[in-house]
């Protein structure tokens, strides 16, 4: 059991042409992801890595009964490009693309919510279920397939505790980095809620950072739904208000967002929180999660 | 991106906002001229910088003749607010102010929607007011596809206890909080206050808007309004990079690939009892060339006494990243000590290319923090 993707999916790349859309979708189908077409506008007809390419997702969709697509599409053209993927009827959308505009996101989710797709990033890593299928960027050799499930707002900070947790002989359901930009298709609600409903999850690890209240909001809906324990972190301690860091959503805004106020909403909401990302495994343990053999 | 109040209030008058006379300017004596241009008085001189609290730190004064705004000008052009030098003066008629309102839009990233906030308590933090007393802020929802609706507006109008030869006016200022952020991808605007005058006129008395820097590429005209004076110059020169990196005050030196690994070293530095000196994220993808860039922007921070390097590699070749620093270090004659922490393919490569160098590799996140805490206290 997983959450959102498995071994039954099948994946169009929005942008497969593209040098990053290429390599990673190389990377995909080594690590065994059904990637059944790309779609480049343009190039219609050709093929990349042994998969045809279309002209638009309509078609592509049509050709492969896919039930998932990715985007890799530059900055500048990625919310149209999940505009097109929603139309065509796709359940789940991807984004990996950073640096696209809010105000377009804000369209994005919204077309999102109206068509019932579920919309994941951007800004993001993508969503890996170990041993099935890996969508996005992640290195895949770091993870294995168990009962932890990972939500994140970042992509190297999710490896690092993927790493801790697969050396820990703590395996995951799934992994998924659901983005580091102020409007996400997907918060951490949205995925605890699956987490919770997935039999084979046994406890769930979130990945916070400075800015917003997506943390505090989970921490409270954790408190009053979760089955299951979930171990907390936040990164930015030591970040400054008032600048950005780096994600275009950590930020501390009007003295809001800090890592104090996530760590203290977690603390209320019963859950632990590692100071550090090699004490995650100490923590599962201590909530009676055991480690694989 | 923040922008200058006079900026922004230029972007109003497009608008057709109603905005106290004034003009910018850059000497003592074209304020005088300014102010003379005037006819009225007092006026108000205001330094030109975009950190809060400038009038606590006297960067905002009330002239009522001619050597009052001499000596004003004079006192505040130079002058150093939150590490700030006043390059500008914007140079403005006073106004009789009878209330002092606060209307403001902003991107609420929980409700996925543009949200236009009033409230009666204007003129100060309305962070404060938002925690002290939040019925004293009305907050409108514009729901996508709908847009600021007439209803809306009148709601604020009836909040807010408007004189009926106002409505008019406030009208069109909220409808263009909304037009601002929609043409121009804004992700904050604020006028604070929005002056009632005591013969019952309005006037946007100042005016902040904050920038998408997602979608500057759109506006090549708002991404020229950048003032690279407001900037630490190696934030600036990280920026002409491509690199994220934020100057703090400490003395070790991190680059992290990735913001949210790239935030947690810092913290891990900060729990081991060091400091970091900056945040800096090379990209997930740990470029070389970055990497080069990087070491420069990091090192020519003075205090810096220490390097820290964190890379989860994963995709990334270790080996070139590795061989990567080497080649930087050299280019650049830096001899402070290097503390490498590197994950990913061909690690074991990597820690052969370092072996017959002086570079310090750890194994994990917290030991290279450590050790890197340690050599830095050593050097200090």
């Amino acid at each position: 059991m997983s959450i959102l993707i498995d071994a039954n999916t099948k994946v169009i790349v929005q942008g497969m042409t593209g040098t990053e859309g290429r390599f990673h979708a190389a990377q995909m189908i080594d690590y065994g992801t059904n990637v059944v077409a790309g779609v480049t506008p343009g190039r219609g007809g050709q093929t990349a890595l042994d998969r045809p390419i279309f002209n638009t997702m309509r078609e592509a969709v049509a050709e492969t009964g896919a039930n998932a697509s990715v985007i890799f599409v530059p900055a500048r053209f990625a919310a149209d490009a999940a505009l097109e993927a929603i139309e065509a009827g796709l359940p789940l959308v991807i984004a990996i693309t950073e640096g696209i505009p809010t105000l377009q996101m804000m369209d994005v989710y919204w077309e999102a919510k109206r068509c019932g797709a579920r919309l994941i990033g951007p800004n993001c890593p993508g969503i890996i279920t170990p041993g099935q299928c890996k969508i996005g960027i992640m290195p895949g050799h770091i993870h294995r397939p168990g009962k932890i499930g990972v939500i994140s707002r970042s992509g190297t900070l999710t490896y690092e505790f993927v790493n801790e947790l697969t050396l820990g002989r703590y395996g995951q359901t799934t992994c998924v980095g659901i983005g580091g930009d102020p409007i996400i298709g997907s918060s951490f609600i949205d995925l605890l809620e699956m987490f919770n409903a997935d039999a084979a999850t046994e406890a769930v690890v979130m990945i916070g950072e400075i800015g917003g209240t997506g943390e505090e909001r989970a921490a409270l809906w954790i408190k009053d739904n979760m089955k299951k324990p979930v171990i907390g972190f936040v990164a930015g301690r030591t970040a400054p208000p008032g600048k950005r860091m780096g994600h275009a959503g950590a930020i501390i805004a009007g003295g809001k967002g800090t890592a104090a106020e996530k760590i203290a909403a977690m603390q209320a909401a019963g859950m632990p929180v590692c100071d550090r990302p090699d004490q995650v495994c100490e923590l599962l343990a201590q909530a009676g999660i055991q480690a694989q053999s | 991106m923040k922008i200058h109040e006079y900026q922004a209030k230029q972007i109003f008058s497009d608008y057709g906002l109603p905005l106290p006379r004034g003009s910018v300017v850059e000497t003592v004596d074209a304020a005088v001229e300014a102010a003379t241009n005037l006819g009225v008085w007092p006026v108000v001189v205001k330094a030109q910088v975009q950190v809060g609290g400038r009038g606590k730190a006297g960067g905002v004064k009330l002239a009522r003749n001619i050597d009052e705004v001499r000596r004003h000008a004079q006192t505040i052009l130079g002058m150093n607010i939150k590490g700030i030098t006043v390059k500008r003066v914007l140079v403005e008629q006073g106004i009789e102010i009878a209330r002092e309102l606060y209307a403001g839009a902003v991107i609420d990233r929980a409700g996925k929607c543009l949200v236009i906030m009033v409230s009666p308590a204007g003129g100060i933090n309305i962070e404060e007011v938002a925690a002290a007393t939040p019925e004293r802020i009305l907050k409108l929802r514009v729901q996508p596809g709908l847009g600021l609706r007439a209803f809306q507006i009148r709601q604020a109008i009836y909040f807010l206890d408007l004189p009926p030869e106002t409505h008019e006016v406030t009208s069109r200022i909220f409808k263009a909080l909304e037009r601002v952020i929609m043409d121009h991808d804004a992700s904050l605007v604020e006028i604070n206050p929005l002056v009632l005058t005591t013969r019952d006129e309005v006037l946007c008395a100042d005016a902040k808007i904050d920038f998408d820097d997602n979608a500057l590429a759109l506006h090549p005209a708002i991404a020229a309004l950048r003032d690279e004076n407001e900037e630490d110059p190696l934030e600036s020169e990280a920026r002409h990079h491509d690199l994220s990196y934020i100057k703090l005050d400490g003395r070790i030196g991190c680059l992290v690939n990735g913001a949210g690994l790239a935030m947690s070293t810092m913290d891990l530095v900060k729990h081991y009892g060091g400091d970091p000196a900056n945040f800096l994220d090379v990209g997930g993808g740990a470029d070389p060339d970055r990497i080069a860039a990087a070491l420069r922007i990091v090192t020519a921070d003075r205090a810096v006494n220490t390097i820290l390097f964190n890379i989860f590699g994963g995709i990334v070749r270790c080996d070139r990243v590795a061989e990567g620093v080497l080649r930087a270090r050299e280019r650049s004659g830096i001899d402070l000590p290097i503390v490498m922490r590197l994950v990913g393919t061909n690690e074991d490569k990597a820690r052969e290319i370092l072996a017959g160098t002086d570079l310090i590799m750890m194994p994990t996140m917290s030991e290279a923090a450590q050790k890197a805490v340690e050599l830095s206290k050593r050097g200090e």
